[in-house]
């Protein structure tokens, strides 16, 4: 009896395993690179099986994958990053809300992650009739080929400062960031593709021949429901000066993501959302200050904490946390083990000047 | 054995004089006090008050205190944490050896390889306890392990790990019954990172 069950059981996950083969190929159009998935909802075990490449062999990145890159980048320890989309073919991303993106299913992210020329890690998100899958892969010391990090994350898996390790994300990490009641991929938003690029973004990076932008979603005739001025007035982080503007961009890209009050956090600390930074940035910088914080800045008086005290950047636990990499106190507290030298120079000028718009 | 006997004895007695708390609380905070603004469902607050009693919140969240028949926790201070006034010194360095972490006369603080941690105030306090938790940041926080469900790993010696086997439904009963709680202001200190920990 017990055996006969598990014999069916057995069938009907073979059978949900091609099912899922199949679906994938079909919404991603004919032609176009499978993902191998064993098990509906489980990454596939090799980071060659997620179609990223030509032939399914670690190598050559199949074309129709493109290369892109957000306008605020969020600080991984100077490690340098590649990322690719694939969207599939014929299908639109729905625009309607400007700041909220869905997905066709069938849409996937690349991330990679390398250190002097050797990749070390590579994230993966796939948007599935279900949802969101995340995983992450774990390259080998050649670099030829890379496997699915194990669910609970590998720490130390490349030093990135003397006794500091970068880490692979446990499972439960991926959604601490991407969300859990509505789980989404980072970095690609409207306003992260604009033409409208910050020239003081922090580590900005430059858009070369070839990479996804607003521009060429709305050519490709991705954004049906987009708003029909989206690249004469392409979205930007409305602020009074070039350094409020930058400062906003970056804490939207490295606090944001938790920070936008949402979800279980949405009561403590600041909300940094996209949709408000392009309408108001300034009223987005203003609230920030003296803002109560539950966290307590070491030596300032019991229970007044606050997030930016103009002036005062020692009395700001915005800088105060960006500064440290204690686990106590450190902001964002995942992902990162080294503090971002040219951020927080930025955010203390910024603070330091005195005067929030 | 005997040994054993008494000190269930004690454990007993310290749930009798517990309840006894809770009804007190019960009946004497309700109009002097902010409320919670969520609805609380009355099962659900007794469920979370039966879970909290027998999963052993109280041996750490509660300050215990010697009594004249041994260690016993302080149930005017039930769930308040580590008292704010009772500052410790820095913990003794361990002799070489098997002995591996301390406890507060308290049993409110840590010391350990994680550093200090303190046990942290779970009564409805805005500024100093879970009053601006949702059930969402609870469950999320004995999901992922992590300070208030998205922050820094959640220390020793809190049974994350144990407390995250519970149904939802369980999780949800236990913060409905911290909820009802009275607010009781005391601010944990932070905790305090292990020498190693850089900058
Ligand atoms: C063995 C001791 C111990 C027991 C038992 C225990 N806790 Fe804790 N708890 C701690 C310590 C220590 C901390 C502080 C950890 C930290 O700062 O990271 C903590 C922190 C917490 C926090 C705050 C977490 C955060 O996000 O910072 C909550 C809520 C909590 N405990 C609830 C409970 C509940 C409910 C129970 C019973 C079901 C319980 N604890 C039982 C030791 C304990």
């Amino acid at each position: 009896m017990t055996r006969r069950v598990r014999g069916a059981f057995a069938v009907v996950l073979a059978a949900w395993g091609c099912a899922v083969t199949l679906q994938a190929g079909l919404t991603a159009g004919a032609d176009a690179p499978p993902v191998v998935a064993p098990v509906p909802d489980l990454a596939p075990a090799r980071l060659a099986e997620t179609g990223l490449y030509v032939d399914g062999q670690a190598g050559a990145i199949d074309a129709r994958n493109q290369p892109f890159t957000p306008q605020y980048v969020l600080w991984t320890d100077g490690l340098e990053k590649q990322r690719w989309v694939y969207l599939p073919p014929g299908e639109a991303i729905d625009a309607t809300d400007e700041h909220a993106w869905e997905f066709p299913v069938g849409t996937r992210f690349w991330k990679q992650f390398s250190r002097q020329g050797r990749p070390v890690e590579t994230r993966f998100s796939w948007r599935t009739a279900s949802g969101w899958v995340f995983a992450s892969y774990m390259w080998n010391e050649d670099g030829t080929d890379a496997r699915r990090a194990d669910e609970a994350g590998v720490p130390g898996v490349i030093e990135v400062a003397p006794g500091r390790g970068h880490s692979i994300p446990s499972q439960t990490d991926c959604t601490a960031c991407h969300g859990t009641e509505r789980p989404s991929p980072l970095g690609f938003t409207a306003l992260q593709l604009s033409s409208d690029r910050d020239p003081h973004a922090v580590h900005g990076e430059a858009v070369t021949p070839g990479m996804v932008t607003l521009d060429t979603l709305v050519a490709e005739g991705r954004l049906p429901g987009a708003r029909a001025d989206l690249l004469t007035r392409p979205p930007r982080i409305r602020a009074s000066d070039p350094e409020t503007r930058a400062v906003l961009g970056y804490l939207a890209s490295n606090c944001g993501a938790c920070h936008n009050g949402r979800g279980e956090i949405a009561a403590f600390g600041p909300t940094i959302r996209e949709a408000d930074l392009v309408v108001d940035g300034d009223a987005v910088a203003r609230a920030l200050v003296g803002q109560r914080t539950k966290w307590q800045i070491p030596g300032v008086p019991d229970g007044e904490s606050v997030l930016v005290a103009p002036g005062d950047p020692d009395a700001s636990a915005v800088l105060v946390r960006m500064r440290s990499r204690r686990p106590s106190s450190q902001m964002p507290p995942l992902g990162t083990v080294v503090r971002d030298e040219a951020a927080v120079d930025l955010v203390t000028r910024w603070i330091a000047r005195g005067r929030v718009p | 054995m005997a040994r054993h006997t008494l000190t269930t004895g004690l454990l007993a007695l310290g749930f009798v004089a517990f309840s006894g708390a809770l009804t007190w609380h019960g009946l004497n905070a309700a109009p002097a006090v902010d409320r919670p603004a969520v609805e609380l469902d009355a099962a659900a607050v007794e469920r979370g008050a039966y879970l909290v009693k027998t999963m052993g919140c109280h041996d750490c969240h509660t300050p215990w205190t010697m009594g004249p028949r041994g260690p016993e926790p302080d149930m005017s201070r039930a769930l308040t944490g580590h008292p704010a006034d009772f500052v410790m010194p820095p913990p003794p360095p361990l002799p070489p050896g098997p002995w591996l972490w301390l406890g507060a006369a308290t049993n409110t603080a840590f010391a350990g390889p994680w550093g200090v941690s303190f046990t942290a105030n779970l009564t409805p306090d805005k500024e100093t306890g879970l009053g601006n938790w949702t059930a969402e940041t609870f469950i999320a926080m004995l999901k992922t392990g992590r300070h208030e469900g998205k922050g820094r790993a959640v220390l020793p010696p809190m049974p994350v790990q144990v407390y995250a086997e519970l149904t939802e439904e369980d999780m949800r009963a236990v913060f409905a019954y911290l909820q009802s709680l009275a607010p009781v202001h005391n601010r944990v200190p932070q905790p305090i990172d292990p020498p190693e920990a850089g900058q």
